[in-house]
């Protein structure tokens, strides 16, 4: 078996909570709490979950846009959670990261062509002005963005057009890994197939892994290779794309996939309504972080925590009654 | 975006009417005329400024006599052919007082301004890019903030002798805190925001962040403070000045000159009336200017051009 692009092993975030006159640390919001995963090259997996689950931080974990709690990433067989600054840089050229706000996620101020300028001469991708030029416009093509915008601003593009100059501020440094933080959440429903298709194209056409962070299953099932599903800082079922959607195996990905609007007038679907709200992360439940809310809980959920096992061909569930 | 149609529509088709004029697109003006027509508080403040900025470079051409030139003989005119806003005790022309007075102002005004927006600025930035310094920069900032600025000022001015210079370092030092907590706050507001992570993520230094995504983004509120702190810095110093803490007797400031009428209040009026009217104006053109700029750089009222 060939080495995978990406090994997150056991990553954990904490978040301190402080307060008081010195800063001292009261408690602290438990977001990431023992991740793994991989990533092959050329591969999608998408991070599935709700709100406040903890998949923008592994995310951004992965893009070491702050110093992790425990765990170790290991990028192309190379530990990357502790690198100093100058290795951090060749590291960072090769995760790159797509936003969910067009809006807020390109500098105001900043015209596209000094946007796209930007990753290109911090790593030192281009040796003259014309070739960086040449590059800025090729990207554009890329993206299918006339070439002449380059000198507008941010705001005089739409949604859609943006998140593209997001994508092409992505590839300027010619990654390997990009991180699509809801990279199509904040998009119009055609809009959003547009962004999907030309990530899809970029990934097939630059053999791209993506990290496709979403909480919309409906375009997950349609684009990714593997699905993760996360609950309150863990994993719960990590399996390929067609037996997570046609078998899930965790009660909470039933649920989840139960919810999936069905886009057919009187299809017939008996959605699974769980219960209550989701734990806080600073205080979560002991044993099986979802006992609290599953339909199908008993004793041993609210003191054991389940471990990822293998159930079936490369479907991996973390529940008490899948190894009863 | 308007569409004209030239020719008819075939039978039967519904053409829905023309939109009245209120749904045209605002017509946009270019360039420094452009924007001074959109934003007319700016133009009628930056013209008041302007004509005071001339009164104060001005002022020995404006038909001034020497303002400090003590005549006896014509103590307390009323304002007059001769002596257009009158005299005051010593018998000094107001009007030449009043209009290099208006220098004191300007300079302490532009001058406090530009020194509480650096240093603000750079405590702001530090403040928010540093957290160790955070704790320790922002309660200083806390404690100067807690004794009223007018008061430190005087309590500074008591411990130096009385000069325009030292009037300026005297209200910067209590404008500073303002603008430190601004700055921070607009930092630690714009490190959330997802293209300095996406700067981080593309390579970049964090003093080139700072300098190229955090610093240019800062302006717009700090141009705006900035102006604010000009205004209060001007009544700062007239008030230092009339208390007789701050602008030496012998330079004309608006302070002085009021301070030295106030005994004579009752009976002549005017030697406090003119430097007020033109504090009050200046103030009030600055205050303009600052509103008008608040409204320009709020990135909801922007127009897209």
């Amino acid at each position: 078996m060939t080495m995978p692009l990406l090994q997150v092993n056991d990553l954990k975030k904490h978040f301190p909570i402080s307060g008081g006159l010195f800063g001292r640390t009261k408690s602290k919001v438990h977001a990431v709490d023992g991740v793994s995963f991989e990533i092959a090259r050329g591969e999608t997996l998408s991070l599935v979950g709700e709100s406040g689950c903890g998949k923008s931080t592994v995310g951004r974990a992965i893009l070491r846009l702050f110093d992790i709690t425990a765990g170790q990433i290991v990028l192309d067989g190379e530990r990357i959670d502790d690198l100093g600054p100058h290795r951090l840089r060749e590291m960072r050229r090769r995760v790159q990261v797509v936003f969910q706000d067009p809006f807020s996620s390109l500098n105001p101020r900043m015209r596209i062509r000094d946007i796209l300028a930007e990753p290109i001469n911090n790593f030192g991708l281009a040796k003259s002005a014309a070739e960086r030029d040449a590059r800025i416009a090729e990207l554009m093509e890329i993206v299918r963005l006339p070439r002449d915008a380059v000198n507008r601003r941010p705001h005089e593009f739409s949604g859609g057009q943006r998140q593209r100059i997001g994508i092409a501020r992505a590839l300027a440094a010619k990654p390997e890994l990009i991180v699509c933080d809801e990279a199509v959440s904040a998009l119009d429903v055609s809009v959003k197939a547009q962004i999907v298709n030309l990530l899809q194209d970029l990934q097939r056409e630059f053999g791209l892994a993506l990290l496709f962070i979403s909480h919309d299953l409906a375009i997950v099932e349609h684009m990714t290779h593997r699905v993760a599903v996360m609950y309150l800082g863990k994993i719960v079922e990590i399996a390929p794309r067609r037996q997570i959607f046609a078998s899930p195996g965790h009660p909470y990905t039933k649920a989840l996939l139960s919810a999936v609007p069905v886009p057919e007038p009187g299809a017939e679907r008996t959605p699974i309504i769980l219960k209550g709200d989701v734990p806080s992360p600073v205080n979560p439940p002991k044993g099986c972080r979802f006992h609290t809310r599953c339909p199908l809980a008993f004793d041993r959920c609210r003191s054991e925590v389940p471990e990822l096992r293998l159930k079936g061909e490369d479907q991996w569930v973390a529940c008490h009654l899948e190894n009863a | 975006m308007t569409v004209t149609t030239t020719t008819s529509p075939p039978p039967g088709l519904v053409v829905a009417p023309r939109l009245p004029d209120l749904m045209a697109a605002p017509k946009i003006r270019r360039g420094a005329i452009g924007f001074l027509r959109n934003h007319p508080t700016v133009a009628i403040g930056g013209a008041l400024l302007l004509v005071l900025v001339i009164i104060g470079v001005f002022a020995p051409f404006l038909f001034t006599v020497d303002p400090t030139a003590i005549a006896p003989a014509k103590r307390t005119r009323l304002p007059s052919a001769d002596f257009w806003f009158g005299t005051d005790a010593l018998g000094r022309d107001i009007y030449s007082r009043v209009l290099y007075g208006t220098r004191v102002s300007l300079t302490v005004g532009l001058a406090v301004a530009l020194g509480a927006s650096l240093i603000g600025l750079t405590i702001g930035l530090v403040a928010g890019f540093v957290r160790w310094a955070d704790g320790v920069l922002m309660r200083c900032m806390d404690g100067l903030m807690s004794i009223p600025p007018i008061l430190l000022a005087v309590a500074l001015m008591a411990l130096t002798r009385g000069s325009v210079g030292n009037v300026i370092l005297a209200i910067t030092i209590a404008e500073i805190p303002r603008v430190a907590r601004l700055v921070r706050g607009v930092v630690l507001s714009l490190r959330e925001q997802p293209y300095v992570d996406g700067a981080v993520a593309s390579g970049t230094r964090t003093p080139m962040v700072i300098l190229r995504h955090i610093l240019p983004n800062t302006t717009a509120p700090m141009l705006v403070q900035a102006t604010y702190i000009c205004a209060s810095a001007m009544i700062t110093e007239a008030i230092l000045s009339f208390i007789g803490a701050g602008t030496p007797p012998t330079i004309p400031s608006w302070g002085n000159i009021m301070a030295e009428g106030r005994a004579l209040w009752q009976v002549k009026p005017y030697i406090v009336f003119f430097p007020a009217a033109f504090l009050s104006v200046t103030v009030l053109a600055v205050n303009l200017v600052g509103d008008g700029l608040r409204d320009a750089l709020d990135p909801r009222m922007a127009k897209s051009p």
